[in-house]
């Protein structure tokens, strides 16, 4: 195994043009532990870790662009006004330890289903910017996982940011694990509410192939705050429509049983989650109150 | 050799209690602090993973890929034509006769023998110059299986066809067992159960199923063979006992036992699972072989295949009660899986059916217990030990009568509670304290915690803790769906090795003056598995020398044996060794005293004499002599087994006989929250009531009955091996998949703590590390109960039981 230390991201972009079958490092909190169990064994090791700018963020007007490898623990403590989700969601990586290495772009390079990232992505709405010698292009979130394990990557494309819409409105995440922390999802759910477009965007993780939204959950949400003039007189929303919202985000899911739990659970608890959080988050957007944001 | 185990000097620490009269410090009833405690805490302490020695090769060990399977060929070329491989072995190189080990039926292959019956049993063994290369040769060595059918529950082992485990077993329980795949059988008959339902106003029967545990030590399977210039071999290893190691290497070697040479190294923990033999075998075939020093360690997945798991079991209950609560009889009957070798599996059926009644009078019982012959993992020592799993039924069964009786249920087991002079059902009297309706008594005492933490903790009723809440840190719920439930469980556990085992250790002691002061050696074999043995002992020398220093000896083999540590027996059982070498020490003491100094005063003769403070003195408190001065330059060194009473086998028929040494008693209250929606559970307290009989060591002592509780804690609600039922194989070897209990997860662990002497035990202490194991599991399942209403038959539980989907 050769191992890549390019001093620049343009050399790393030459790298990966000339071993396309290279895998990049960051964290090395998902790839070690491939390479320790021997599920994997690369012709190349391309090590990012010298390149400094991939582990800074800037806000912008309309978004965050967050270097793919900011660790979550940068997340949690400096963007959890700009990115709730995101934020929530971080806290919830593993331990104290993995959250200092590991950050956003290893998730979307593995692009596992129980990546815990992905679930508050896909509700925020970002951008992934891929980048190789040919050029840059910013991959929307919804056309970024392509199947198990697969993302929309050019074999010569690296991970450069993310551009993450800022809140305009409460987010929300919640994971199930059968431990109390540092725990591998058995499912988890991600939501966002957008009162600037008067959209609520959805993320399942752990519960289908890929990462996905729960768009007709999502259709139904809009239509029925539009109908009802929700997000004028912000009233609460009638249990006839969380229920409804949930089932539809538990019909969203395609899982399977495994180790962790079975197919029916994950359907169960994402229906669960689904109601919580969207009552959380709207509880929070009708200014009742508390935050509601947990311990993140 | 760069890390042999040094010699620890133990620090006296700052006495927190003293409970003796003393004027030695750190001596026993003192919490003296341990000598492994900081480095441990700060990373420095050396496990056996980390030796090393100059020019050593490392050795891996190859394991079946399927559980049950004929070997048809072993191709081993291209591994050993690897660059940097120095052997490889397969059973048709081992070098002796003898090519199997056991703990009590050597039933074991060394390496696999035509067949395989588990997943990850060991076939080959490599030797190469890094591990990485070892590990690759491995996986090109070539085995073509045959796979056999599986025998995977009771139904599969019994069947009229059935294939045997194992064919043509000689061992000592095949007359006795009804089917070959049994192995060992123990029914325990008293009165009459039949007559005595009669009697009763209600019955209640019950199905359990308890989960196969993993130990999940942390410091993973590992040692160093060095060949030696005799033809013999030096071998450091963690291991539970050193002298059980013994008697099962040197044969398969071909070697006499004193040409085997082992000392402990730094273990990790145990819990049972390094009573078996792991690398130490294949470490040192592979160093005998090339000449060199061979290492071998596990990693974390080859480690839960590396050991023995809890036995699951399958237990089925019927009890019944009259109108006013008395129980009338008990039957039941336990099946445990003790996967593809036996392990210790027959000791675990005495325990299982022996316990099985639990802490309660019932005179009229109709018992049995088995182990099975499978195709699933071996299981064998664990925490506990088949009284486990026969604590999570009995409580379980004990709940369902109270509230078929409409009792409350701390009440209704008190009403039934045994005490001292109670017959067990094996008719063995227990003659020491028995305070279980007591310690009922004080964890219902207890206030409750608070409720709704999650609230309280937020500044200004603006935030919630998640932390306090079931899903914790996952942000599952702010409160909804969450139900708080509270249960409790009392447990009866055996101390030390039962059914007439010679269960002996040895300490040898040592006095001598070094630079004008006394000190005082302890040499035992004692594997310090993280038990604080070594702490215990220097307290015990201090108290019986009246010796401030007090050198701990490396554990090895140039000693008499110290037994297991395992059973909750080495406090009891070495440490009451090591006072029985310490006092005969003191006699010589005395003696060479007298005859120096007798003339000068008469107390020499008249008064009776003790060490304190590095002085002979009267029990009047008159210092006769230095000790510097008594000894000199002369040293006393005695070296003595110690037995505790003898124990008898149970009859084979009736289960009758003495069979126990002592009994331990912890019972415990489980408050939790459950989030009845998610099916997520957060025990909130895991209130403790333990007897010890002395704390020799209160700090120690709390950190046991902490431990304890947690470990039992943990097979409540995630820690589960789940093996595939349709190929028995492991599906989850890894520390993502076998959960433990994080700190987040752990309760706040109050513990109360009794002193009743137990007069046949030294300084009358109780062995206490596996009580608080047995009840912690149902007290947290009695309380998930008691907050969904659902029946939970099962251990451990997981979201889908909770919520039905």
């Amino acid at each position: 195994m050769d191992f890549l230390r390019p001093a620049s991201w343009e050399e790393a972009l030459a790298a990966k043009a000339e071993h396309p079958t290279a895998v990049p490092i960051a964290g090395g909190t998902d790839v070690m532990v491939e390479i320790n169990f021997d599920h994997r064994r690369p012709e190349y090791l391309l090590d990012l870790n010298r390149i400094g700018e991939l582990s800074e963020w800037e806000v912008g007007q309309e978004s965050v662009r967050l270097g793919a490898s900011v660790p979550y623990s940068s997340i949690m403590e400096h963007l959890r006004a700009e990115l709730p989700g995101l934020a929530l969601a971080s806290h919830t990586v593993a331990s104290p330890q993995i959250r200092n290495r590991g950050g956003v772009g290893g998730n979307l390079g593995t692009a596992s289903p129980a990546g815990d990232a992905h679930p508050a992505l896909l509700a925020a709405d970002c951008e992934v910017e891929a980048e190789s010698v040919r050029g840059t292009r910013l991959i929307p979130i919804d056309a970024f996982y392509t199947g198990v394990k697969r993302n929309a990557l050019e074999p010569d494309e690296l991970i450069r940011a993310v551009h993450i819409r800022k809140a305009d409105g409460p987010q929300q995440y919640s994971k199930v694990g059968t431990r109390n922390a540092m725990v591998i999802a058995v499912c988890a759910f991600g939501i966002a509410l957008h009162p600037e477009t008067r959209t609520v965007r959805t993320g399942i993780g752990s519960a289908a192939p890929t990462p996905v939204r729960a768009k007709a959950a999502e259709d139904f949400l809009n239509a029925a705050l539009e109908e009802g003039g929700f997000w004028e007189n912000g009233k609460i929303i009638t249990p006839a429509i969380a229920k409804q919202f949930a089932a539809l985000a538990s019909g969203a899911c395609n899982p399977i049983d495994d180790v962790r739990g079975t197919a029916k659970y994950r359907r169960h608890a994402v229906g669960i989650m689904a109601r919580r959080t969207l009552g959380w988050t709207w509880e929070q957007y009708r200014g009742a109150g508390r935050t509601l944001e947990g311990a993140a | 050799m760069t890390t042999p185990p040094k010699a620890q000097t133990v620090p006296a620490g700052t006495p927190t209690k003293i409970t003796q009269g003393s004027p030695t410090k750190g001596g026993i009833g003192e919490s003296t602090l341990r000598p492994d405690g900081t480095l441990k805490v700060t990373g420095e302490f050396a496990y056996s993973s980390d030796m090393w020695h100059e020019d050593m090769l490392w050795g891996q060990t190859l394991r079946s890929t399927v559980a049950h399977a004929e070997i048809v060929s072993i191709d081993t070329s291209e591994a050993l034509a690897t660059s940097g491989v120095y052997a490889v072995m397969t059973y048709d190189d081992l070098p002796a006769e003898m090519k199997n080990y056991g703990l009590e039926i050597q039933d074991t292959p060394v390496l696999a023998h035509g067949k395989v019956r588990h997943h990850g049993e060991p076939v080959a063994i490599v030797a190469a110059d890094h591990p990485e290369t070892a590990r690759r040769a491995a996986a090109k060595i070539k085995i073509e299986y045959r796979e056999l059918p599986l025998i995977t529950d009771e139904a599969s082992a019994t069947a009229p066809d059935a294939v045997l485990v194992h064919e043509g077993r000689d061992d000592h329980h095949i007359g006795h067992v009804p089917h070959p795949n049994i192995v060992h059988r123990q029914p325990i008959i008293r009165g009459d159960a039949d007559e005595a339902a009669k009697r009763a106003d209600v019955i209640v029967t019950g199905d359990y199923t308890f989960g196969m545990q993993d130990q999940a030590f942390l410091g993973p399977e590992s040692g160093l063979a060095v060949p030696s210039e005799d033809g013999g071999v030096e071998l450091y290893v963690a291991t539970q006992w050193l002298h059980s190691d013994l008697g099962q290497i040197a044969p398969v070697l071909g070697l006499p036992e004193e040409k085997v040479r082992m000392t402990l190294s730094g273990v990790g923990g145990a819990f049972g699972g390094r009573e078996d033999i792991s690398m130490q075998i294949h470490a040192c075939l592979l160093a005998l072989r090339t000449g060199k020093p061979v290492k071998i360690v596990y990693n974390r997945f080859e480690s839960f295949f590396g050991h023995v798991h809890r036995h699951p079991a399958k237990l089925h209950y019927e009890h019944g009660a009259t109108k006013d609560g008395k129980l009338t009889h008990m039957k039941c009957r336990i099946v445990l899986d003790g996967g593809a070798y036996a392990s210790a599996s027959p000791a675990v059926v005495g325990n299982a059916s022996s316990l099985s009644v639990g802490p309660y009078v019932v005179e009229d019982v109709d018992i049995e217990a088995i182990a099975l012959y499978t195709n699933n993992p071996p299981c064998g020592a664990m925490r506990g030990f088949g009284a486990v799993q026969a604590c999570f039924a009995y409580e379980a069964q004990m709940d369902k009568l109270a509230a078929k009786l409409d009792m409350d249920p701390v009440e209704f087991r008190q009403l039934n509670a045994m005490e001292q002079g109670t017959l067990l059902p094996t008719g063995q009297s227990c003659d020491s304290p028995a305070p279980v309706a007591e310690l009922l008594r004080l964890v219902k005492s207890r206030p409750l915690p608070p409720e709704q933490q999650w609230l309280a903790a937020g500044s200004e009723g603006t935030s919630v803790d998640v932390r306090a809440l079931p899903g914790g840190l996952s942000n599952t719920t702010h409160g909804e769906g969450v139900v708080r439930g509270v249960g409790y469980a009392v447990g009866l556990k055996n101390v030390g090795f039962s059914e007439g085992f010679d269960d002996y250790s040895t300490a040898r002691v040592r006095m001598e003056v070094i630079n004008g002061e006394p000190v005082a050696t302890v040499h035992t074999a004692m594997a310090e598995v993280g038990q604080g043995g070594v702490t215990v002992h220097a307290q015990i020398a201090r108290t019986e020398l009246g010796v401030n220093q007090v050198t701990i000896h490396p554990a090895d083999t140039r000693v008499g044996s110290a037994g297991s540590t395992s059973a909750s027996r080495q406090t009891y059982v070495t440490g009451g060794a090591v006072k029985n070498s310490c006092e005969a020490v003191r006699e010589k003491v005395l003696e060479l005293g007298r005859t120096k100094f007798g003339t000068y005063h008469p107390a020499w003769a008249t008064a009776e004499l003790l060490l304190e403070g590095g002085k002979v003195v009267t029990d009047g408190g008159e210092v006769l002599a230095d000790l510097a001065d008594v000894l000199e330059d002369e040293a006393i060194d005695i070296e003595l087994e110690w037995r505790h009473r003898p124990t008898e086998a149970f009859d084979l028929r009736t289960g009758q006989g003495n069979g126990h040494v002592q009994y331990s008693f912890a019972a415990h209250r489980a408050v939790v929250e459950v989030d009845t929606e998610l099916g997520l559970v957060k025990v909130i307290e895991l209130a403790c009531a333990q007897d010890v009989g002395k704390a020799l060591n209160p700090l120690s002592v709390l950190g046991q009955i902490q431990g304890g509780t947690l470990q039992g804690m943990g097979v409540a609600v995630m820690e589960e091996i789940i093996v595939d039922p349709k190929t028995a194989k492991v599906r989850n070897p890894s520390f993502t998949d076998y959960l433990l209990p994080t700190i987040l997860d752990t309760p706040t662990i109050p513990v109360d703590v009794l002193e009743l002497a137990d007069e046949n035990a030294p300084y009358g202490l109780r062995g206490i590390g596996e009580a608080p194991t047995l009840s912690s599991t149902p007290a947290v399942l009695a309380a998930i109960r008691n907050a969904t209403g659902l029946e939970l038959n099962r251990t451990p539980v997981r979201p889908e039981h909770l919520t039905g989907a």
